[in-house]
């Protein structure tokens, strides 16, 4: 992976290798090996076929979704991921905001949750607040100003991954 | 009405930054259109046919005489001079220019006003009856509970990129003056047994491409769980709702498509796993939201006023407008006063600047200070003494919004069509026009009750669907036709009309309204209305009086009337 990551309200390198789902298929278990003690992200349907493979091998592994795939797919598998990736494949697909919340507020999930795919400065904040830690950032952003963008507003009117309470229940 | 604190002015002031960034990142071409688009939408901003168009939120359509005021001078300073008023209650200007409205939005912060979610595919404007309040029969007053809508809806991360916009109204008037049923989510005001208040939750309305009469979900939805059971609605949007064509993205589709049964199932599971969370309303927001709405500091009058008896006795004009601008208000002594922004030669739900402040000295001078928007395109001043009604029908009349055609044929909603809409596709204002000067004053009160709404698109802007009399603007090979339906409403019976046969041309309109009147007025019994006529008739008579038996002979000579008429 090329594109910058934003993890925990910092800049960082990435060390997980994210396995594009045409990637896999017929090949899967060549490509799989040039990975081999690598952390990877893989599709969830090579997750649902191979998962148990998958951990016996020395790296780590997380999945990651596509739009139109929901949380409940991992109900089982939550405590043995370290990473679940959501992918926007346009900006504009908004499901993965609701499948983020899903996944924390509801399932409980308390690993990494990164953004993928058409990731911009312009919607990270509602992305973190939704419960997303980590932006993989489309490689065109710059890093520095999706970094302040994490800080666009200073209050909001919800319950939040971020900030559970409601404003009615906060204000002063 | 709801006033900000320091919290409301913070996110407010934050908004218009990021916005000003935006637009300096797009004009500098660091932003691709496609990836503006959905940053100035939810902002109010479009791209129009000659200019970019504005859309100010009014929440609710509650205004006060400052923030007329300020729209005022943006009218004078940024655009031409005037606006416009629309079926969101919101109002919208038509020509700024998109380096300015950062600008803009800054003078709107000042007077807590802004144009936050007012276009866009998120969660737009919530709206309720102009009446909520000072209605004579009220259930309970919707106005804290829209504000409590409005705070959650703002700014909501989850629901900023749905599969298309989202319209929610609530009601809780008895007579709904909301189109309530029309609406993603429509909210009726409700008492159970014990006097508690709840919620009926109907979901599943809108006009646009495919009119659908909202669907009930939960017959009582207890006040507290008004934002977790939203939550749960539009998440199951949010996910399942289609996104493969823009026309089938609505939820209307969602629930067509999923069926009302397995719907409400989906939302009830989704609301099981976040009820009795913190989005559980307290009593104590509840209650600092109903404060904002207190009654105003009204006088104990007698309920009989002297000046206003005399005034309809002496004055057949100001009789005639009392008549049918003025409603029956909760407290005695006071009455609720309908400007009609409909008068004949202006643009329906147009005010320029000078009628800006003028209504804003009126509402400071005759009704607290306050003003509603209707989604009807009009201004109502809700608490006027009785005795003063005479002396406001006097000023009115000096600024031309004295027009006594409240709820008459000539009291069309009308979009801006395609005079200024890029998406329109034939003209809305001349056909309003037209058909306005084709009927006299006595015509009109001979009439009576009756709706009529155009829309110059399939995206229904104008609620041509709902109108017991609708006209819809299309496009046959590149010529403005129009489409006439009956039947409609957008009442408590909310009905969808019904297309009575081939499209006319402009110049036919007038002399087609012409004919259906005259169809009603054959056919009437005392003291019915069009509406009940048409639905005890039927379309028949209508469609032989517009076809006849040869549709091209009739056609042919409503063509000569309109044109012996110009």
């Amino acid at each position: 992976m090329s594109a910058t990551l934003i993890k925990d309200g910092s800049i960082c390198s990435d060390n997980w290798f994210l396995l594009a789902a045409d990637t896999l298929g017929d090949t899967q278990a060549d490509k799989l090996a040039q990975h081999d003690g690598d952390n990877i992200i893989v599709p969830l349907s090579c997750w649902l076929e191979i998962g148990e493979q998958l951990l016996a091998r020395p790296g780590k592994t997380g999945v990651w979704l596509q739009s139109n795939e929901t949380p409940a797919a991992l109900a089982a598998d939550l405590s043995r991921l370290p990473l679940i990736a959501l992918n926007f494949p346009v900006f504009s697909d908004g499901r993965a905001y609701s499948s983020a919340r899903e996944l924390r507020q509801n399932m409980g999930f308390e690993g990494e949750l990164r953004a993928i795919g058409d990731v911009l400065r312009d919607q990270l904040f509602y992305m973190a607040r939704c419960g997303f830690n980590a932006f993989a950032l489309r490689e065109d952003q710059d890093a520095e100003t999706a970094l302040a963008a994490l800080d666009d507003f200073r209050e909001a009117y919800q319950a939040s991954v971020d900030r559970p309470q409601p404003l009615f229940r906060r204000r002063a | 009405m709801y006033r900000y604190d320091n919290y409301d002015h913070q996110m407010l002031a934050d908004r218009v930054a990021q916005f000003r960034d935006q637009t300096s990142r797009y004009l500098a071409g660091k932003l691709s259109d496609a990836e503006f688009l959905p940053l100035r939408l939810q902002n109010g901003l479009y791209v129009q046919r000659l200019a970019p168009m504005l859309r100010i939120a009014i929440p609710y359509g509650m205004l006060s005489s400052t923030q007329m005021r300020k729209l005022a001078h943006i009218a004078d300073y940024y655009d031409k001079g005037y606006a416009h008023l629309t079926t969101r209650q919101n109002i919208q200007f038509n020509w700024p220019a998109l380096a300015e409205v950062p600008d803009i939005l800054e003078h709107l912060a000042e007077v807590e006003m802004h144009a936050i979610q007012t276009s866009g595919n998120c969660i737009r404007n919530t709206t309720t009856d102009q009446f909520a309040g000072v209605s004579a029969d009220e259930v309970e007053d919707a106005r804290a509970y829209c504000e409590i809508i409005r705070q959650w809806s703002t700014f909501h991360p989850e629901f900023a990129y749905l599969p298309r916009k989202f319209k929610i109204a609530v009601c809780g008037t008895r007579r709904d003056q909301a189109a309530t049923q029309v609406h993603d989510i429509g909210l009726y005001i409700v008492r159970n047994d014990a006097g508690e208040i709840g919620f009926r939750v109907l979901v599943g309305g809108g006009l646009g491409r495919t009119p659908v009469i909202g669907s009930e979900i939960r017959e009582f939805l207890p006040q507290q769980h008004l934002l977790s059971y939203l939550d749960a609605i539009l998440r199951v949007y949010n996910r399942e709702g289609r996104r493969d064509n823009k026309y089938k993205a609505r939820i209307k589709i969602l629930v067509k498509e999923t069926g009302v049964d397995t719907f409400r199932d989906k939302v009830e599971a989704e609301w099981q796993a976040i009820k009795d969370g913190p989005m559980t309303l307290t009593q104590a927001e509840v209650e600092r939201c109903r404060a904002f709405f207190h009654d105003p500091a009204y006088k104990d009058l007698p309920a009989h006023s002297d000046t206003l008896t005399q005034a309809l006795n002496t004055d057949l004009l100001f009789a005639a407008w009392y008549q049918q601008n003025v409603a029956a208000h909760k407290k005695t002594g006071y009455a609720i006063v309908t400007i009609c922004v409909k008068k004949t030669g202006f643009a329906p739900g147009d005010l320029d600047s000078a009628q800006m402040r003028f209504v804003a000295d009126l509402a400071d001078n005759y009704s607290f200070g306050e003003m509603r928007i209707a989604h009807t395109q009009n201004i109502v001043f809700a608490d006027v003494a009785a005795d003063a009604l005479y002396q406001l029908w006097q000023d009115l009349k000096t600024h031309d919004l004295e027009a006594d055609n409240l709820g008459l044929l000539n009291d069309m909603i009308c979009c801006p069509g395609g005079d200024f809409c890029a998406l329109a596709n034939a003209k809305s204002i001349p056909i309003a026009e037209s058909i306005q000067r084709r009927f006299s004053h006595q015509e009109l009160r001979d009439i009576g009750a009756v709706s009529l709404n155009i829309s110059g698109c399939m995206n229904a802007c104008g609620h041509h669907h709902v109108g017991n009399i609708g006209i819809l603007g299309v496009d046959k090979k590149g010529e403005e036709y129009y489409q006439v339906s009956l039947g409609g409403s957008a009442d408590n019976n909310t009905s969808l009309g019904k297309i009575v046969g081939p499209a006319f041309s402009q110049e036919e309109i007038p002399v087609v309204i012409e004919k259906i009147v005259a169809v009603y007025k054959q056919s009437r019994e005392p003291e019915e209305a069009f509406l009940h006529t048409y639905q005890r008739i039927g379309m028949e008579p209508f469609k032989d009086a517009l076809y006849g038996s040869k549709t091209g002979e009739t056609k042919d000579a409503g063509r000569k009337a309109a044109g012996a008429q110009s």
